[in-house]
């Protein structure tokens, strides 16, 4: 069998491990920052292949029951202000927008660059989840929040009341579970402005940022499909 | 012609020397709490899921009392009714789901790596404490009363007609999830990302492929529990109408999902199994795995096939004739790469040197009772049969079959193979012995009449049957009686030996792996000096060779 | 205690050709572990290990070996396929002339209707040597129906028909159980199907003097005035009934439907959901009205209504074929509210 050795932890095999020269936020289980930054991206990559597939359940139970009530569809998107959505649609898209560049800002050590991106992004973030709040509140005054006490709608028949229901339980649940990600990454994000004003990152540590656009950007993407199939149905 | 003798005694027996190793490096309960180092965890996640063992033991054999006679005179209905969903609800997801994963392999996987720790090690803590959560919804669910729709959960009964503590579960559940979820992503990262230089693909122990194949399983499937789950609870507390027809919803669309994920998960509790069984195979024959890339490739074949064919569980349950077809010739194949492996294993046999030690009789025992679970999945798969066995007691033998007489074993021989890499210390050989003999005639004795007395026609989940179904059934409480006897000798000469067992060396079994490359215990870093690669998957005469130069024993 | 089964009673015409399947897989799958037993525990004596013989002679497996034992099981296991699925399509086509019985399960009970207005809970007379056709729904959470000595088992399910059948060939009484979890009494769901000799069903049929079920189903028809709509004349307001049953309609918006017993409950109770080409959308529903006995009823009367003489009647479709109307889920699920009054539960 061949003596070949594997990649760049062989280097580190032979010498003796230094700690003169060991960055302050590399782990130490892990060879090198470069082994870090992969394994961490790797695993933001995995998370939000599983989070597409939690996502994806609901958006398979939606298309089977739009398909099955398809009258009831059109009019529960009716019940939505495309407007209003379409607004948010490009303020969400925006602030992927800004934390691109909050990467980028990370990437080049640009310290007060990068905070004022990742405090928009938090910002824009802030003003999609207060429109949805605001939408929340039009819908529930106009009794459409799904429940035996609460949903006070009517329509043409009673099995399209219900059906219209079926969808508004869609909506609320596929919106709430987005906005409740929004939420975690708001929350994430202070901590991230936190620690860029502090000076944490630069070329040679930026993974945490980069991953965290990551988990943003799939936030984004998850919104883009919401919008059309619940608004523009 | 290799020598047919082992030169390695320096390595079996104890080294004289006391060293500091992942126990005695800190001391505290906080030490243990606020860990970061893989092995601990392994030992918080092995307290944490031998409890709820006990606990879905204990209900277990409840139910089996209760069915020593026809009639339910133990207990009434509802309290019958809720011991078996609770056996179902700890027994899968807090005992079977975990158990060899977050035990066996949170300790052992890094270190067959060569790796220092788990890739995210905070992580892999917090998968702890979010499975004790989920865990601790359960616990109060059993305090507060308990949960009578069955594991499967059901609709509408689940939703709009059960009054006992459906949400309180469903949430227990869905927390648990994602401790699943974090360390079969930690799991993948690591294996990419965090080999040995030198550890190539087709160098890794069949274990790490095994793994990997149910990380890659759990990744994918049990975000689909979770958001059935979710819907589940919308539907509980809105009172809406997503799964109950009388509001507008199907009942079997919840089936389906439900089942897209729990068909998987069944290969989440057997895979692992597989892979301590294809360790423990060539360990304790010292030979390599015969067809290593076939055995390889199977828990690919098995993780991927596994998707496709969930709706066999609503065979009977109002799906097209078509579907059906469809499902039961999938079926059919899924059990190919199963029965590789079991060809694979047995030949590795051949001309080998065949221990007679106590996780090579779990070995043995293993794979003779998946055979059998799995061909009767044969049956199940059958679509003339199904529609006669479908929920009746073969169903539950069969599943107990591959869950206990396949997954349980292949725990308890892991445990058994890694006991003196994780505490050592050598178990009692010979109450070992015994208690897999035990455990072997109790879990037949237990199981098999199920078999025949779910063909003659007993359903399941009754607390009540037909007179005639008497005698089966009590053979059946008979067997509970051995099995919970050899489960319960583990527990405590296992205990024993942590004070008063002998000594092991670093490699007491003569087997090939880097985590036998390292001390017992391992220090907390598992290797003083990363271990470089240079042999094929348990090739015995290069390691060996190896590990007389190495500095890390 | 001292009787007990391992084998079950063969009392109908499939059964023999479950258990021949069965004992075919018994016997295959039986000796092949057998076979993996006796060559495991054979090497593991055979081989064990001793002084001499520490590590193992490695030899380099052929790679035929490993395609032999992965072909010939494919094989073996897509024959096994192929004998499920025979046998599970005879059991799905249900064979011409079937006595027609209704089902319905709840909360734990069976009730069953015979054609002929005998009612019965938790005890099914049939005769020997009929064909059985059991249409069944649910009026709660889901049940399932399984005849044991039949071989035969349907999931039973709230507002969607399903229906199956069985042919008995010996007289005597079998087990009925409910065999879905439904609550508390799911063990106590169950009965007792009674095979009796023609003459014998004959005479207990006497026995009921109800009138038939379709007949019930007139008088239903003529309560709720159906009849003022549905009339066999020119410019009358609903289609005609006569004959329609087992036909394909053209709808309102273009599509197809096959007016099957599914179709016939969504029009009573949810009539606006598919509307026949040329009439208007003007057919009330009778939700909270009619009950689920009184939907059976109904059904067989318009079942039971001969075509016109112009028109040919269709022969009554397999038992599936409803089921593949549409969606990855089976049949459209009704819509109903629960408004009726035998759906109380506990």
């Amino acid at each position: 069998m061949s003596d070949v050795t594997l990649h760049h932890g062989a280097e580190h095999a032979a010498e003796p491990h230094k700690h003169a020269h060991h960055h302050p936020f590399l782990q130490h289980h892990f060879e090198d920052l470069g082994q870090q930054h992969e394994a961490s991206t790797l695993g933001m990559w995995f998370f939000v292949a599983q989070e597409i597939l939690f996502f994806g359940g609901a958006f398979c139970a939606y298309f089977i029951y739009r398909g099955m009530y398809h009258d009831a569809w059109k009019l529960g998107s009716h019940h939505q202000d495309w407007k209003i959505g379409a607004a948010n649609t490009v303020v969400l898209i925006l602030s992927s927008l800004t934390m691109a560049l909050a990467v980028w800002g990370a990437q080049g050590a640009k310290r007060k660059f990068t905070a004022l991106m990742l405090i928009l992004t938090l910002i824009l973030g802030g003003i999609f989840v207060g429109v949805k709040g605001y939408e929340y509140s039009v819908h529930i005054d106009h009794g459409l929040f799904p429940g035996a006490q609460t949903y006070t709608n009517v329509e043409a028949t009673p099995e399209l009341t219900q059906q219209v229901q079926l969808f508004m339980t869609f909506y609320f649940t596929m919106t709430g579970l987005h906005a409740l990600h929004m939420i975690i990454g708001a929350g994430l994000l202070l901590w991230f402005i936190k620690r860029t004003w502090r000076g944490d990152f630069g070329p040679e540590y930026y993974g945490p940022v980069e991953i965290m656009g990551l988990y943003w950007h799939f936030v984004d993407i998850v919104w883009i499909f919401l919008f059309p199939l619940l608004y523009l149905v | 012609m290799t020598s047919t003798t082992i030169d390695d005694a320096p390595y079996i027996e104890p080294s004289t020397k006391e060293r500091r190793n992942y126990l005695n490096d800190e001391y505290g309960v906080l030490s243990w709490l606020l860990t970061k180092d893989h092995k601990r965890i392994a030992i918080l996640y092995l307290i944490s899921v031998s409890i709820f063992f006990v606990v879905g033991g204990v209900i277990a054999f409840l139910m089996r009392l209760e069915l020593l006679t026809p009639e339910g005179d133990l207990f009434t209905s509802d309290t019958y009714n809720k011991l078996f969903t609770l056996h179902g609800v700890v027994m899968i997801f807090f005992f079977l789901i975990p158990a060899i994963p977050a035990v066996i392999g949170n300790f052992i996987l890094p270190i067959m790596l060569g790796a220092k720790d788990l890739a995210f090690p905070k992580l892999n803590l917090a998968s702890w404490y979010i499975y004790i959560i989920g865990g601790t919804f359960g616990v109060i669910v059993i305090i507060t009363g308990g949960v009578d729709t069955g594991w499967t959960f059901y609709t509408p009964y689940s939703t709009q007609f059960s009054n006992t503590k459906v949400f309180l579960t469903t949430m227990g559940a869905f927390i648990t999830g994602f401790s699943s979820i974090l360390t079969g992503l930690n799991f993948l990262v690591t294996i990419h990302r965090m080999r040995a230089p030198g550890l190539t693909w087709f160098r890794l122990p069949l274990f790490v492929w095994s793994m990997y194949a149910t990380s890659v399983v759990i990744m994918l499937a049990t975000p689909v529990l979770a958001i059935t789950l979710v819907l589940l609870m919308v539907e509980r507390v809105l009172r809406v109408g997503i799964f109950d027809p009388a509001l507008g919803g199907d009942p079997v669309l919840y089936q389906h999902l439900f089942w897209f994920y729990s068909h998987p998960a069944v290969y989440i509790m057997i895979l692992p199994g597989m892979a301590v069984i294809s360790e423990c195979v060539a360990a304790f024959t010292r030979k390599k795995v015969f067809g290593y890339k076939f055995v390889a490739f199977s828990s690919l074949a098995i993780a991927f096939l596994g998707f496709l064919v969930w709706a066999h569980h609503l065979f009977v349950a109002g799906i097209s004739v078509y579907a059906a077809l469809v499902f039961s010739f999938l079926t059919m194949l899924v059990a190919v790469p199963s029965a590789i492996k079991v060809f694979n294993w047995t030949a590795t046999m051949y001309k080998a040197s065949v221990s007679w030690n106590t996780p090579m009789l779990y070995v043995l025992g293993f794979i003779g009772l998946f055979t059998i679970g799995g061909v009767t999945g044969l049956f199940l798969g059958a679509l003339g049969v199904d529609v006669h066995v479908h929920d009746s007691y073969f169903v539950v033998a069969h599943f107990h079959y591959i869950m206990v007489g396949g997954t349980i074993m292949a725990y308890l021989a892991g445990i058994h193979y890694w006991w003196p890499k994780i505490t050592g210390r050598m178990y009692p050989e010979w109450w070992a012995r015994l208690s897999a003999l035990l455990v072997f005639v109790g879990f037949n004795l237990t199981f098999f009449p199920q078999f025949l007395v779910g063909y003659v026609g007993m359903p399941r989940r009754y607390h009540a049957y037909a007179p005639e179904f008497q005698v089966l059934n009590v053979l059946s409480t008979a067997g509970a009686t051995v099995l919970a006897m050899g489960y319960l000798l583990p527990m405590i000469y296992l205990g024993w030996s942590l004070k008063f067992g002998r000594k092991a060396g670093a490699n007491p079994w003569g087997a090939a792996g880097l985590e036998w490359a390292t001390t017992s215990p391992p220090p907390k870093e598992n290797f003083h000096e990363t271990p470089v690669v240079t042999w094929d998957a348990y090739d015995y005469p290069a390691f060996l060779k190896a590990m007389r130069e190495t500095q890390n024993v | 205690m001292t009787d007990f089964p391992l084998f079950p009673e063969q009392a109908s015409s499939v059964a023999p050709l479950v258990d021949g399947l069965y004992l075919f897989l018994v016997a295959v799958t039986g000796a092949v572990s057998i076979l993996i037993w006796l060559v495991i525990f054979y090497f593991a004596i055979k081989y064990r290990r001793r002084p001499d013989n520490e590590l193992a002679q490695e030899q380099e497996p052929p790679a035929i070996l490993e395609m032999t034992w992965t072909v010939i099981p494919l094989l073996v296991f897509i024959g096994i396929f192929i004998a499920g699925a025979w046998v599970f399509m005879r059991m799905n086509v249900v064979p011409a002339n079937a006595l027609e019985i209704y089902a319905t399960g709840r909360q734990w009970m069976w009730k069953f209707q015979h054609p002929t207005g005998q009612r019965e809970i938790n005890e099914l007379h049939v005769p020997v040597g009929r064909t059985v056709k059991l249409t069944v729904a649910s009026e709660d959470v889901i049940h399932s129906l399984w005849f044991p000595s039949f071989r035969v088992k349907q999931d039973v399910l709230p507002n969607r028909y399903r229906a199956f059948w069985f042919q008995a060939t010996k007289t005597g009484r079998f087990h009925i159980f409910c065999a879905e979890y439904c609550g508390t009494q799911h063990s106590g769901m169950i009965g007792s199907v009674v095979v009796m000799e023609p003459t014998d069903y004959q005479r207990w049929l006497a026995g009921g003097t109800e009138g038939s079920l379709a007949s019930q189903g007139e008088k239903l028809f003529q309560k709720y005035a159906c009849n003022t709509c549905h009339m066999d004349t020119a410019g009358a307001r609903g289609p005609v009934l006569a004959g329609l049953y087992g036909k394909t309609r053209p709808l309102m918006d273009g599509a197809n439907v096959l007016v099957d017993d599914n179709y016939i409950r969504e029009s009573i109770l949810n009539p606006q959901a598919k509307i026949a080409a040329g009439f208007q959308p003007i057919m009330p529903t009778f939700q909270g009205q009619v009950n689920e006995e009184d939907l059976i009823r109904l059904l067989s009367y318009v079942k039971s209504l001969p075509a016109p003489q112009s028109q040919q009647v269709q022969p009554v479709e397999s038992a599936q074929s409803q089921a593949t109307a549409s969606g990855a889920t089976g049949s459209q699920p009704v819509v109903i509210p629960p408004a009726t009054s035998t759906t109380t539960n506990q």
